[in-house]
Protein backbone atom coordinates (compact mmCIF):
# COMPACT_ATOMS: atom_id res chain seq x y z
CA UNK A 1 0.00 0.00 0.00
CA UNK A 2 1.37 3.42 -0.71
CA UNK A 3 2.65 5.37 2.44
CA UNK A 4 1.81 9.53 2.88
CA UNK A 5 3.51 11.72 4.53
CA UNK A 6 1.47 13.92 6.36
CA UNK A 7 2.11 17.45 7.64
CA UNK A 8 -0.62 19.06 9.89
CA UNK A 9 -0.29 22.57 10.46
CA UNK A 10 -2.06 24.13 13.92
CA UNK A 11 -2.24 27.58 14.48
CA UNK A 12 -4.53 29.71 16.96
CA UNK A 13 -7.73 30.89 15.35
CA UNK A 14 -7.38 34.24 13.25
CA UNK A 15 -8.03 36.95 15.64
CA UNK A 16 -7.14 35.11 18.78
CA UNK A 17 -4.99 36.75 21.04
CA UNK A 18 -1.58 34.84 21.03
CA UNK A 19 0.20 36.12 23.80
CA UNK A 20 3.00 33.35 22.98
CA UNK A 21 3.39 35.16 19.23
CA UNK A 22 3.46 38.37 21.38
CA UNK A 23 6.56 37.44 23.66
CA UNK A 24 7.93 35.75 21.15
CA UNK A 25 7.49 39.05 18.45
CA UNK A 26 8.38 41.10 21.58
CA UNK A 27 11.99 39.19 21.81
CA UNK A 28 12.51 39.39 18.33
CA UNK A 29 12.05 42.90 18.81
CA UNK A 30 14.36 43.15 21.71
CA UNK A 31 16.96 40.98 19.56
CA UNK A 32 16.57 44.49 17.34
CA UNK A 33 15.43 42.59 14.38
CA UNK A 34 13.69 45.25 12.70
CA UNK A 35 10.03 45.75 11.64
CA UNK A 36 9.03 42.60 12.97
CA UNK A 37 4.62 42.41 12.43
CA UNK A 38 2.68 39.66 13.73
CA UNK A 39 3.79 36.43 14.92
CA UNK A 40 1.30 33.71 15.35
CA UNK A 41 2.89 30.35 17.39
CA UNK A 42 1.21 26.97 16.51
CA UNK A 43 2.48 23.29 16.33
CA UNK A 44 3.20 20.73 13.68
CA UNK A 45 2.43 17.44 13.56
CA UNK A 46 4.18 14.74 10.89
CA UNK A 47 2.31 11.64 10.14
CA UNK A 48 3.36 8.84 8.18
CA UNK A 49 -0.05 6.53 6.92
CA UNK A 50 -0.43 3.83 4.68
CA UNK A 51 -4.02 4.08 2.65
CA UNK A 52 -5.09 3.50 -1.14
CA UNK A 53 -4.43 6.69 -2.30
CA UNK A 54 -3.71 10.20 -1.54
CA UNK A 55 -7.80 11.07 -1.55
CA UNK A 56 -8.06 8.63 1.27
CA UNK A 57 -5.04 10.32 3.41
CA UNK A 58 -6.13 13.55 3.36
CA UNK A 59 -9.62 12.57 4.46
CA UNK A 60 -8.56 10.30 7.27
CA UNK A 61 -5.90 13.35 8.35
CA UNK A 62 -8.70 15.48 8.40
CA UNK A 63 -10.96 13.50 10.17
CA UNK A 64 -7.61 13.44 12.68
CA UNK A 65 -7.61 16.92 13.19
CA UNK A 66 -11.54 17.16 13.77
CA UNK A 67 -11.65 14.46 16.32
CA UNK A 68 -8.17 14.94 17.99
CA UNK A 69 -5.52 17.18 17.11
CA UNK A 70 -6.92 20.68 16.82
CA UNK A 71 -9.56 22.35 18.92
CA UNK A 72 -12.08 23.78 16.82
CA UNK A 73 -12.76 26.62 19.61
CA UNK A 74 -9.46 27.87 19.55
CA UNK A 75 -7.47 26.32 16.45
CA UNK A 76 -7.65 26.16 12.78
CA UNK A 77 -5.20 23.78 10.83
CA UNK A 78 -4.20 22.85 7.13
CA UNK A 79 -3.07 19.28 6.14
CA UNK A 80 -0.43 18.67 3.54
CA UNK A 81 0.03 15.44 1.70
CA UNK A 82 3.31 14.09 0.14
CA UNK A 83 3.72 10.73 -1.33
CA UNK A 84 6.57 9.53 1.31
CA UNK A 85 9.92 9.09 -0.64
CA UNK B 1 -25.37 7.85 51.45
CA UNK B 2 -24.44 9.90 48.67
CA UNK B 3 -21.69 8.11 46.52
CA UNK B 4 -18.99 10.23 44.78
CA UNK B 5 -16.88 8.45 42.03
CA UNK B 6 -13.23 10.50 42.00
CA UNK B 7 -11.92 9.83 38.82
CA UNK B 8 -7.89 8.91 38.28
CA UNK B 9 -6.29 9.61 35.16
CA UNK B 10 -2.63 8.91 34.75
CA UNK B 11 -1.36 12.11 36.02
CA UNK B 12 -4.27 13.26 38.49
CA UNK B 13 -2.78 14.19 41.64
CA UNK B 14 -5.59 16.47 43.32
CA UNK B 15 -7.49 13.22 43.75
CA UNK B 16 -7.00 12.04 47.24
CA UNK B 17 -7.65 16.33 48.56
CA UNK B 18 -11.04 15.42 46.06
CA UNK B 19 -12.07 12.56 48.01
CA UNK B 20 -11.10 13.92 51.85
CA UNK B 21 -12.98 17.02 50.74
CA UNK B 22 -16.01 14.63 49.73
CA UNK B 23 -16.20 12.86 52.75
CA UNK B 24 -15.93 15.66 55.21
CA UNK B 25 -18.96 16.46 53.38
CA UNK B 26 -20.56 13.02 54.78
CA UNK B 27 -20.62 11.96 51.76
CA UNK B 28 -19.07 8.48 50.40
CA UNK B 29 -16.53 8.53 47.98
CA UNK B 30 -14.12 5.90 46.03
CA UNK B 31 -12.00 6.51 43.17
CA UNK B 32 -12.56 4.87 39.70
CA UNK B 33 -10.00 4.20 37.22
CA UNK B 34 -9.83 5.46 33.93
CA UNK B 35 -9.48 2.24 32.57
CA UNK B 36 -12.96 1.48 34.32
CA UNK B 37 -16.41 1.25 32.22
CA UNK B 38 -18.27 1.91 35.30
CA UNK B 39 -18.67 4.62 37.94
CA UNK B 40 -19.89 1.99 40.75
CA UNK B 41 -23.22 3.37 40.47
CA UNK B 42 -22.14 6.81 41.94
CA UNK B 43 -24.64 9.45 42.29
CA UNK B 44 -21.89 12.32 41.42
CA UNK B 45 -18.91 11.70 39.30
CA UNK B 46 -15.78 14.49 40.23
CA UNK B 47 -12.83 14.90 37.46
CA UNK B 48 -10.30 16.42 39.81
CA UNK B 49 -7.65 18.39 39.12
CA UNK B 50 -3.84 17.28 37.59
CA UNK B 51 -1.93 16.86 34.44
CA UNK B 52 -4.07 13.83 33.05
CA UNK B 53 -1.70 12.27 30.21
CA UNK B 54 1.18 14.83 30.95
CA UNK B 55 -1.24 17.75 29.37
CA UNK B 56 0.20 16.39 26.61
CA UNK B 57 -1.63 17.60 22.76
CA UNK B 58 -3.49 19.96 24.96
CA UNK B 59 -4.72 19.51 28.53
CA UNK B 60 -7.64 17.35 28.63
CA UNK B 61 -7.48 15.81 24.92
CA UNK B 62 -6.28 12.59 25.65
CA UNK B 63 -7.77 12.03 28.64
CA UNK B 64 -11.37 12.37 27.06
CA UNK B 65 -10.90 9.56 24.98
CA UNK B 66 -10.49 6.97 28.18
CA UNK B 67 -12.81 4.21 28.64
CA UNK B 68 -14.57 6.36 31.58
CA UNK B 69 -15.41 8.77 30.11
CA UNK B 70 -17.92 7.26 28.08
CA UNK B 71 -19.34 6.84 31.54
CA UNK B 72 -19.52 9.98 32.76
CA UNK B 73 -21.06 10.75 29.44
CA UNK B 74 -23.86 8.60 30.07
CA UNK B 75 -24.14 9.93 33.74
CA UNK B 76 -24.35 13.50 32.48
CA UNK B 77 -26.78 12.60 29.66
CA UNK B 78 -29.19 10.57 31.94
CA UNK B 79 -28.56 14.47 34.30
CA UNK B 80 -26.44 12.86 36.73
CA UNK B 81 -24.29 15.69 38.29
CA UNK B 82 -20.56 15.88 37.06
CA UNK B 83 -18.04 18.44 38.43
CA UNK B 84 -14.68 18.75 36.49
CA UNK B 85 -11.44 20.82 38.60
CA UNK B 86 -9.11 22.53 36.70
CA UNK B 87 -7.79 19.86 34.65
CA UNK B 88 -11.07 17.81 34.97
CA UNK B 89 -12.73 21.33 33.64
CA UNK B 90 -10.31 20.87 30.50
CA UNK B 91 -10.97 17.29 30.16
CA UNK B 92 -14.86 18.21 29.86
CA UNK B 93 -14.60 20.92 27.68
CA UNK B 94 -12.78 18.60 25.55
CA UNK B 95 -15.18 15.91 25.78
CA UNK B 96 -17.69 18.49 24.82
CA UNK B 97 -19.66 18.61 28.00
CA UNK B 98 -18.90 21.82 28.12
CA UNK B 99 -18.65 24.63 25.45
CA UNK B 100 -15.59 27.01 25.30
CA UNK B 101 -12.18 25.65 25.73
CA UNK B 102 -8.87 26.57 28.00
CA UNK B 103 -5.90 28.05 26.97
CA UNK B 104 -2.42 29.17 27.96
CA UNK B 105 -2.82 31.66 30.67
CA UNK B 106 -2.62 35.25 29.19
CA UNK B 107 0.19 35.55 31.04
CA UNK B 108 2.26 32.52 30.00
CA UNK B 109 3.06 31.51 33.28
CA UNK B 110 1.95 28.58 35.49
CA UNK B 111 0.02 30.47 38.45
CA UNK B 112 -0.26 28.80 41.90
CA UNK B 113 -2.09 30.92 44.32
CA UNK B 114 -5.35 31.91 45.48
CA UNK B 115 -7.68 34.55 44.13
CA UNK B 116 -10.95 35.82 44.57
CA UNK B 117 -13.83 34.55 43.14
CA UNK B 118 -17.83 35.28 43.36
CA UNK B 119 -20.36 32.29 43.02
CA UNK B 120 -22.99 33.61 40.33
CA UNK B 121 -25.36 30.92 40.17
CA UNK B 122 -25.93 28.94 43.18
CA UNK B 123 -28.52 26.65 40.55
CA UNK B 124 -25.95 24.00 40.50
CA UNK B 125 -25.78 20.90 41.97
CA UNK B 126 -22.00 21.94 43.58
CA UNK B 127 -23.20 24.98 44.49
CA UNK B 128 -26.53 25.39 45.88
CA UNK B 129 -25.09 25.49 49.22
CA UNK B 130 -23.63 29.51 48.80
CA UNK B 131 -25.74 32.25 48.68
CA UNK B 132 -25.71 34.00 45.70
CA UNK B 133 -23.26 36.49 45.27
CA UNK B 134 -20.67 35.19 47.98
CA UNK B 135 -17.00 35.89 47.51
CA UNK B 136 -14.30 33.67 48.87
CA UNK B 137 -10.48 32.88 48.29
CA UNK B 138 -9.52 29.68 46.59
CA UNK B 139 -5.98 28.74 45.22
CA UNK B 140 -5.76 28.60 41.62
CA UNK B 141 -2.97 26.30 40.55
CA UNK B 142 -2.62 25.81 35.95
CA UNK B 143 -1.02 26.96 33.22
CA UNK B 144 -4.40 26.84 30.87
CA UNK B 145 -6.88 28.25 32.54
CA UNK B 146 -7.64 31.07 30.12
CA UNK B 147 -11.41 30.69 29.07
CA UNK B 148 -12.30 30.76 25.85
CA UNK B 149 -15.36 30.58 23.60
CA UNK B 150 -16.88 31.23 20.63
CA UNK B 151 -18.36 34.45 20.14
CA UNK B 152 -22.41 33.11 20.21
CA UNK B 153 -21.45 30.65 22.77
CA UNK B 154 -19.89 33.13 25.21
CA UNK B 155 -23.13 35.21 24.33
CA UNK B 156 -25.15 31.76 25.10
CA UNK B 157 -23.63 31.26 28.19
CA UNK B 158 -24.07 34.64 29.95
CA UNK B 159 -27.11 35.30 28.40
CA UNK B 160 -28.72 31.92 30.35
CA UNK B 161 -27.01 32.89 33.34
CA UNK B 162 -24.53 29.57 32.89
CA UNK B 163 -21.14 31.49 34.69
CA UNK B 164 -21.41 29.81 37.61
CA UNK B 165 -17.95 31.50 38.72
CA UNK B 166 -16.37 34.79 38.40
CA UNK B 167 -12.77 36.15 39.06
CA UNK B 168 -13.19 39.36 41.18
CA UNK B 169 -11.18 42.17 41.38
CA UNK B 170 -8.02 40.20 39.47
CA UNK B 171 -8.57 38.21 36.37
CA UNK B 172 -5.65 35.98 36.77
CA UNK B 173 -5.02 34.35 33.23
CA UNK B 174 -7.04 36.27 31.11
CA UNK B 175 -10.25 34.23 30.55
CA UNK B 176 -13.56 35.77 28.70
CA UNK B 177 -15.39 38.19 31.04
CA UNK B 178 -13.33 36.75 34.12
CA UNK B 179 -14.76 33.56 33.77
CA UNK B 180 -13.98 30.99 36.49
CA UNK B 181 -16.38 28.50 36.24
CA UNK B 182 -19.38 27.58 33.95
CA UNK B 183 -22.04 24.73 33.76
CA UNK B 184 -23.74 23.04 30.60
CA UNK B 185 -27.44 24.15 30.06
CA UNK B 186 -29.59 21.72 32.38
CA UNK B 187 -27.16 22.26 34.88
CA UNK B 188 -26.34 19.07 36.03
CA UNK B 189 -22.33 19.23 34.72
CA UNK B 190 -20.13 21.94 36.03
CA UNK B 191 -16.70 22.98 35.49
CA UNK B 192 -14.50 25.21 37.52
CA UNK B 193 -10.61 26.45 37.57
CA UNK B 194 -10.08 26.78 41.36
CA UNK B 195 -9.29 24.43 43.66
CA UNK B 196 -12.29 24.38 46.26
CA UNK B 197 -10.57 20.81 48.02
CA UNK B 198 -7.94 22.99 48.59
CA UNK B 199 -9.54 25.32 51.02
CA UNK B 200 -12.01 22.87 52.39
CA UNK B 201 -10.10 22.62 55.54
CA UNK B 202 -9.48 24.94 58.73
CA UNK B 203 -5.32 23.52 58.33
CA UNK B 204 -5.60 25.48 54.98
CA UNK B 205 -6.84 28.19 56.35
CA UNK B 206 -9.84 28.80 54.14
CA UNK B 207 -12.87 26.57 54.49
CA UNK B 208 -15.28 27.76 52.20
CA UNK B 209 -14.58 25.40 49.31
CA UNK B 210 -15.88 23.03 50.98
CA UNK B 211 -19.98 24.39 50.46
CA UNK B 212 -19.02 22.80 46.99
CA UNK B 213 -18.87 19.64 48.61
CA UNK B 214 -21.84 19.87 50.95
CA UNK B 215 -24.01 21.09 47.93
CA UNK B 216 -23.61 18.16 46.23
CA UNK B 217 -24.47 16.32 49.55
CA UNK B 218 -27.64 18.27 49.67
CA UNK B 219 -28.55 17.55 45.88
CA UNK B 220 -28.81 14.04 45.70
CA UNK B 221 -30.21 13.82 49.38
CA UNK B 222 -33.09 15.95 47.96
CA UNK B 223 -33.50 13.45 45.22
CA UNK B 224 -36.58 12.05 45.32
CA UNK B 225 -35.98 8.67 46.97
CA UNK B 226 -32.43 9.88 47.25
CA UNK B 227 -29.62 9.19 49.46
CA UNK B 228 -30.64 6.84 52.09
Amino acid sequence: MPSFDIEVKIMPRAGLLDPQGKAVGQALSALEFESVGDVRVGRAISISLERPDRETALADAREMCDRLLANPVTEDYEVVVESAS
Amino acid sequence: MTRVAVVKFPGSNCDEDTLRSVQGAGAEAFYVWHREESLGNADVVILPGGFAYGDHLRAGAIARFSPVMRAVEAHAAAGGPVLGICNGFQILCEAGLLDGALVRNACLTFLSRPVRIRVESVDTPFTNAYSSGAEFDVPIAHGEGRFLAREEELRDIEEQGRVVMRYVDDNPNGSENAIAGIRNRPGNVVGMMPHPERAADPLLGETRGKFVFESLVKTVEALPGGSP
